[in-house]
């Protein structure tokens, strides 16, 4: 990876009286280009900070990199709503739905969550409506006896829709605080996979609100990152992001364009494989590490 | 915004189209819009650079063609480029003289190595052969219970003699995995390893103690072909950290452009030798160099267009 220093004296380039050195534009063209932000956002964003140098006076590569995080962290919408819907109201449960392509960390997150969750006093019921991969209500299971939480199973290949609503009553019936409703990984491309997520969420809300739809992104996803949140936005109005594996050398990056299209916010970010590698979004820490 | 160089290059083409010859500044425009789309389909930056560069030198140097405009004729470059990059020597599997043969899977947490090691086992009892698969990610939550179901559904022997979820030792498995393959007569182990990070010292040592304990004659590296700008350091990262010999592409059915192959193949040299496609056994295939090459650019159009000038 890029070090401090490195990126910290190519910005020296940058404090010529308006005489700009190309080669430190582009180091900070490549840093945000390697941290996937993708080349237009780039664009924008260097954009910004030539702005910003030229208006603010900025005398040391100190300030200039200070400028360049202030954008990015501008960028990163730090006053959005970041807090995760996940306890009863209205005398009845939370209903929290996860939804991903394959492999991003689903599971996990849904078992991280209930571990979060648990620990602060409340009862949490699992649903497995991934009835499609091998061993997958197993796996679920194993997280929701680590962290203390039942699991709604169905059997493999059954409806899940059925299996999330029969989780959800369950819930309902039991008076928990909150059902959390694993789903199977889907790529954004198959209709008929996505089709089937839609209905999911249609068939808890005969009985109740879906109070937070996460869609789970993989930190080292590059362009397709935002067309996976695209579409999986228009079937089940997803309402935060959690970015797993930003415990890797992934920066994350597509997150900027993720966030600004679809107005949702990042709100969790998984940070390895343990129960407790969960923790809220933080812009400002997040730009640090994508500079670092 | 243009989503595919096709585009782009459309935009660009209607100011080139007739002027016959390859101007420097042709070459300029022209490689400007296919490096925003390599980059667009998530080539690593370091490899746009140089593949842009060798390109923009065959530009230079490419006779004059009656046939094709200037920028056509950048294409025709870049795609022979794209193709001879991805392609290089491509090779079939490597078999052990004295079986079994090993092949080890690694790669990325959640990358797909569970799934093809049952889509191997599927295709290699195709080819006639009586392949087995070894358990060793005794780590990932269940992940054992999925290699079990996997090669049931193959149709294929699992080697499973640790229940996982954290109780285990891998290294161990694997050794008595292969001694287990040869004493039964199956002719080919996959071995299943727990995903893990580029930075994970520790699981990257345990996976260079796997290889070590069973010698394979192949390790896969898996790659999700949605993969963007880390694809360098991750590939940079297995192949210190464990070595590869073949590069297995995933989830190949979504619409990402895969640009992680270029950098893959370009930075490690080593070849991409298969292609994941689907979830089910048999979405999988040899890797077609021509077409990840069209993938990549979204180039379809622009060879049809190539064709017809
Ligand atoms: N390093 C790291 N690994 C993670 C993180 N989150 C999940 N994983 C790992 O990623 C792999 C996939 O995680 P799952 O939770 O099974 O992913 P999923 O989205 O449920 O997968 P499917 O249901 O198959 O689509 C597992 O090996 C997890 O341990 C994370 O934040 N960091
Ligand atoms: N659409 C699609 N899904 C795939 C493909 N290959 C694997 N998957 C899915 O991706 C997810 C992860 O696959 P696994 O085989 O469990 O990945 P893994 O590398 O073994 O994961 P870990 O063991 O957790 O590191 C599962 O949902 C698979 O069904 C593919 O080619 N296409
Ligand atoms: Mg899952
Ligand atoms: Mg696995």
């Amino acid at each position: 990876g890029r070090s401090r220093s490195t990126l910290g004296q190519g910005l020296l380039g940058l404090l010529g009286a308006g005489d700009l050195d190309e080669d430190s534009w582009e180091e900070v063209e490549d840093t945000l280009l390697m941290a996937d932000l993708g080349s237009s956002t780039t664009q924008e964003i260097v954009a910004k900070l030539r702005e910003r140098i030229a208006s603010r006076g900025v005398r040391t590569p100190e300030q200039a990199r200070e400028l360049l995080r202030e954008v990015l962290v501008e960028s990163l919408g730090p006053d959005m709503e970041r807090s995760v819907r996940a306890l009863a109201h209205d005398g009845r449960p939370a209903v929290v739905l996860i939804a991903g392509v394959n492999g991003t960390g689903k599971t996990t997150t849904t078992g991280k969550l209930a571990r979060v969750l648990v620990a602060g006093g409340y009862v949490v019921l699992l649903g497995a409506a991934d009835t499609f991969r091998a061993a997958a209500a197993e796996q679920l299971a194993t997280w929701g006896e680590r962290a203390g939480a039942e699991t709604v199973r169905g059997k493999e290949g059954a409806d899940p829709a059925s299996v999330a609503f029969d989780a959800v009553r369950r819930g309902t019936e039991s008076g928990v605080d909150a059902v959390l409703l694993d789903t199977a990984g889907r790529l954004h491309t198959k209709t008929g996979l996505m089709d089937e997520l839609g209905k999911v969420k249609r068939v808890v809300e005969r009985q109740a609100d879906v109070d937070e739809v996460l869609l789970v992104l993989d930190a080292t996803t590059g362009q397709n990152g935002l067309t996976q949140a695209r579409v999986f936005r228009e079937v089940v109005d997803v309402t935060g992001v959690v970015l797993t594996k930003l415990d890797g050398t992934a920066k994350g990056g597509i997150v900027f364009q993720v966030q600004r299209e679809l107005g949702v916010p990042v709100k969790l970010v998984g940070l390895g494989e343990g129960p407790d590698d969960l923790a809220p979004f933080e812009p400002e820490a997040f730009v640090d590490a994508l500079l670092r | 915004m243009f989503d595919t160089l096709s585009d782009r290059l459309t935009s660009v083409l209607s100011d080139l189209r007739g002027k016959g010859r390859l101007s420097e500044t042709d070459i300029d425009s022209t490689c400007r819009e296919i490096r925003i789309a390599l980059l667009e389909a998530d080539v690593a930056l370091p490899v746009v650079r140089a593949f842009v560069k060798q390109v923009k030198e065959r530009a230079r140097g490419a006779e004059v063609s009656e046939a094709l405009n200037p920028a056509q004729q950048v294409v025709k470059i870049v795609n022979e480029e794209l193709v001879a990059i991805l392609g290089g020597e491509t090779r079939r599997l490597r078999l052990a003289k004295t079986p079994p043969t090993v092949i080890m899977l690694a790669g990325l947490q959640g990358s797909g190595k569970t799934t093809l090691a049952g889509k191997l086992a599927h295709w290699l009892r195709g080819q006639g052969h009586t392949p087995m698969l070894a358990a060793c990610d005794l780590q990932r939550p269940n992940a054992v219970n999925q290699l079990q179901i996997v090669g049931e559904r193959a149709g294929v022997e699992v080697f499973a003699p640790e229940p996982g979820n954290g109780v285990g030792d891998p290294v161990d498995v694997a050794r008595r995995a292969v001694a287990d393959a040869r004493s039964r007569q199956y002719d080919v182990l996959v071995v299943d390893t727990a995903g893990r990070l580029g930075v994970d010292e520790e699981l990257m040592r345990q996976a260079a103690d796997i290889r070590d304990a069973v010698s394979p004659d192949e390790i896969l590296f898996v790659l999700d072909a949605m993969v963007g700008q880390d694809a360098v350091t991750t590939a940079e990262a297995f192949r210190d950290g464990v070595g590869f010999s073949g590069v297995v592409l995933t989830k190949l059915d979504g619409d990402a452009r895969g640009g992680a192959a270029l950098s893959v193949r370009e930075v490690t040299g080593q070849p991409i030798l298969f292609a994941s496609n689907g979830e089910k056994l048999d979405e999988f295939d040899v890797f077609h160099p021509d077409r990840m090459a069209s993938r990549i650019l979204g180039m379809g159009d622009v060879l049809t267009l190539i064709e017809q000038a």
